[in-house]
């Protein structure tokens, strides 16, 4: 394999959670709820998935573990945010405290006696990268096929999830209340179900991005595994200004810098470690800084209009 | 005469309080098939809440709503709109960065998953073509007038088979062409059996499109009537409860030296293209100058520039002397100058703060609201006290967040503040707008008074007998230019008819 294909792949592995968990906040707040619980589902999502395999020895199974954890703690920033109308900065920053937290706990009681009661460390399963004999030697299109199911399910989502927000009458639905719930509202549009729905539809995404992570890209637990991924996943979806086609780009910007990183660190360089590390974060956050300021200047698209607030109806 | 006997809509002892309010009192409102009711009342009189009760916005206290004689359970705008209610709300709904096609279609479920667009335009098209409604499918609503935006909401209802239509306060913002457009649209309605509840403080109006009249005052029922049985003075009575003198004392004017000065101005619009065009006016201390034209042809840039929102790409703008152009709006407010804006909502109130602290916005840098850094909050609450009884604004509290005043209310406020606050000019633009016809008297007094304590006073109306009474001279405005300047009294409605529609007074003669 070339050197260019192998980054290629390298980095499309890496962008994959980073585009589910994009995906599922932009749907999420394209109803008009901020989620800023995604590191915490992350990490929640990576640890059950490997947890569920390391005992059941079923991907599909971990999957679901994962997805179930993801849905539960979405809906209960949904509950949080829109029947108690908390603050949806707070709510968020709780499930992303009580997420750490609880990861790294659960981290360390729920291995086997014999690793004590630790799963660091452990192999399990995972997903293989499927790999289409005759196809996968093929200079870069062999990046594109030489990944596991989850990446291809995401190479679906993104057209999908695109269409369905664009194309759609439920898509056009969600963005009416993400921009002006007053308007959904009176039309007819259930404002409280929708954005439960999608809320939890975002956290159920952002858990699988979790658990690629730990079932594929860095098979494991470790602590921390998501290595702040879910704030990039905040600054993702405002780089793709909503729109889930753009969100493959932020990830495959921040998947690239990081095997590139990677790659430079294997090949012995004398850059500091520590340094190269920060690379893919600061490349990441420049080029959010000035796609999004020339965005701004450029046209009129930006946040769903009601991202962040809470809608009661005799509420003015 | 036998579907006459079972109302169209019945509502039945209808009451709803909030915070601090009783909005609604005990109301009983018929409707019958084929009719126009007009529904008056004072700014806070509980119109908007009674209509948004029908249409399953909000939910009553108490009380029952019957539909072609059956008792209906609304407990949302879904079950409302299935019963056949559409309303045009006095703030529209919808949604700004969206098509008209979309908001057509928004909350119909009845459309495939994948809409499709061509039978919803082709739909569309042909009821606008049968109501002549004209409106650009594809463009979205951010773009559109508000006049646009007003015949998209009833687009809606008409795509919608609206059977019951509560139009509120439609004409608050339509230019008069407008209105007669929309009396239009609704005898066409009517025509076809459909039923409509109308909204309005222009009494001349209830005679244009109403059969049947109905007043609240605070929330109760006070008249019941037909509209042939009444008269625009007799109704505004019952509705403020006191005599309204629909005429002003005005003292023959002194004026003083110039206090505005436009030299050569000019500016763009929101669209980057030229909105005023080498404007050249001036405004004298104890003078009202009155600006005519129809909506849209440069009176919010026009009103902007003068208030420092606006930047003139050349010309200069002189306030008692001093060049102002392109100072900030801080500087502008420094020199005096105090701004009703057209668009009451998002500029000019701050709807989370408190009617006091929003009365005390402009004073509260220096005394007697503030000593130093610090706010003085008995003075501010004695102030707010002060100006909610002298003009009447109906609040449960000083402290009540705007928010939740009625739209007229929300206007007042603004207006007490921006009186308190002038000096030298006050730019009034749109200032009756969707006030009370007792409120709208208090507006002109006020703008009259202000003239004799000898401010200038640049004056924004679409409505040309309002503009005659109140201004000293005018100025007609078209397409951002002025077309003239001449003395208010005695001049002739036509020539300045003629002059809004960009005939100059040569080439009519
Ligand atoms: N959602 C709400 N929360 C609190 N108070 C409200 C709310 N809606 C209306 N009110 C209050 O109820 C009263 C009636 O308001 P409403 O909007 O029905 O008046 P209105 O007759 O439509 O007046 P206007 O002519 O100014 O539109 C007002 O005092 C208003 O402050
Ligand atoms: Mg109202």
């Amino acid at each position: 394999m070339d050197l260019l294909t192998s980054i290629l792949t390298i980095t499309i592995r890496a962008g994959t959670s980073l585009t589910l968990a994009t995906i599922g906040e932009i749907l999420t707040e394209r109803s008009g709820i901020l989620n800023l619980g995604v590191e915490g589902i992350m990490l929640l999502g990576a640890l059950s998935a490997f947890a569920t395999v390391f005992y059941s020895h079923s991907i599909l199974l971990a999957l679901l573990v994962a997805m179930a954890v993801g849905a539960l703690m979405a809906l209960l920033h949904a509950f949080l945010t829109t029947t108690m109308r908390a603050n949806q900065v707070v709510s968020g920053l709780s499930i992303t405290l009580f997420g750490t937290g609880f990861a790294s706990f659960l981290g360390q009681r729920l291995g086997p006696a014999t690793n004590n009661f630790r799963l660091v460390g452990l192999r399990a399963e995972r997903i293989t990268p499927l790999a289409p004999a005759g196809l996968k030697d093929i200079p870069i299109l062999g990046a594109l096929v030489q990944q596991d199911l989850l990446t291809y399910l995401t190479y679906l989502l993104i057209p999908l999830a695109w269409f369905f927000l664009y194309k759609t009458r439920p898509g056009l639905w969600l963005r009416s209340v993400g921009e002006d719930p007053q308007t959904a509202d009176a039309m007819g549009i259930d404002v409280v179900r929708t954005r439960y729905r999608y809320t939890v539809l975002g956290g159920i995404l952002i858990a699988l991005g979790g658990a690629h992570l730990s079932l594929s890209y860095t098979p494991g637990w470790s602590e921390n595994i998501t290595g702040g991924r879910g704030w990039i996943v905040i600054a993702l979806v405002i780089f793709s200004m909503w729109n889930p086609a753009r969100a493959i780009w932020g990830a495959l910007l921040f998947g690239g810098i990081n095997a590139v990183q990677f790659r430079l660190q294997a090949s012995g360089t004398n850059i500091p470690a520590n340094f190269l590390n920060m690379m893919p974060y600061i490349g990441t956050i420049l080029v959010l800084v000035v796609m999004t300021w020339w965005e701004a200047l450029s046209k009129r698209v930006g946040a769903p209009a009601a991202l962040g607030t809470s809608y009661m109806r005799e509420d003015k | 005469m036998d579907e006459r006997t079972i109302p169209k809509v019945e509502m039945r002892g209808i009451s709803k309080s909030f915070p601090g309010v009783l909005a609604n009192d005990c109301v009983d409102l018929v409707l019958y098939r084929g009719e126009v009711l007009a529904l008056l009342g004072e700014n806070g009189a509980g119109k908007s809440t009674l209509m948004n009760i029908l249409c399953g916005l909000y939910r009553p206290d108490a009380g029952e709503i019957y539909i072609d004689g059956r008792l209906a359970a609304i407990q949302s705008p879904r079950d409302a709109q299935k019963l056949g209610i559409g309303m045009v709300h006095q703030n529209f709904k919808l949604v700004d960065s969206m098509t008209v096609l979309e908001n057509i279609i928004l909350g119909l479920d009845t459309e495939s998953f994948v809409p499709d667009w061509n039978k919803v335009r082709a739909r569309l098209m042909d009821l606008s073509a049968r109501y002549h409604l004209k409106v650009d499918p594809d463009a979205s609503i951010w773009q559109l007038s508000v006049g646009e935006q007003q015949r998209v909401e009833i687009l809606k209802l008409l795509y919608r088979n609206a059977e019951i239509l509560i139009l509120d306060e439609p004409t608050a913002v339509l230019t008069p062409q407008e209105s007669r457009e929309l009396s239009r649209v609704v005898h066409a309605m009517r025509a076809e059996g459909k039923s409509a509840i109308f909204i309005t403080h222009k009494m001349e109006e209830v005679t244009e499109f109403s059969d049947r009249v109905m007043v609240l005052r605070k929330g109760k029922v006070v008249a019941e009537t037909s509209t042939r049985n009444t008269s625009p003075r007799e109704l505004a009575t019952l509705m403020v409860g006191r005599e309204i003198l629909f005429q002003i004392e005005k003292q023959p004017r002194q004026p003083g030296e110039v206090v505005l000065e436009l030299d050569h101005v000019s500016a763009l619009n929101d669209r980057g293209l030229p909105a005023l065009k080498d404007v050249c006016l001036s405004l004298h201390a104890g003078e009202v100058l009155g600006i005519a034209g129809v909506a849209g042809n440069g009176q919010r840039e026009l009103a902007e520039v003068v208030t420092g929102l606006r930047k003139a790409t050349s010309g200069t703008l002189r306030i008692a002397g001093k060049d102002m152009t392109n100072a900030s709006p801080l500087q502008i407010i420094r020199q005096g100058v105090a701004h009703i804006p057209q668009d009451r909502a998002s500029v000019g109130a701050v709807g989370d703060l408190s009617v006091a602290s929003n009365l005390a916005m402009k004073q509260y840098r220096s005394k007697p609201l503030a000593a130093g850094i610090f706010l003085l909050p008995r003075r501010i609450m004695d102030m707010a006290r002060r100006l909610i009884d002298a003009f009447r604004i109906a609040t449960p509290s000083p402290q009540t967040q705007v928010k939740f005043l009625s739209g007229g209310n929300i206007q007042k406020t603004i207006l007490a503040r921006e009186i308190g606050a002038v000096k030298t000019v006050m730019v009034a633009v749109y200032p009756s707008r969707g006030l009370d016809v007792g409120a709208t008297e208090t507006v002109r007094r006020q703008l009259v008074a202000q003239r004799d304590n000898g401010l200038g006073v640049l004056f924004f109306s679409e409505d040309l007998e309002e503009l005659l009474q109140v201004s000293d001279r005018i100025a007609v405005l078209f397409e951002g230019r002025i077309m003239d300047v001449f003395p208010a009294e005695g001049a002739d409605m036509e020539h300045i008819g003629m002059l809004m529609a960009g005939m100059s007074g040569k080439e009519s003669a």
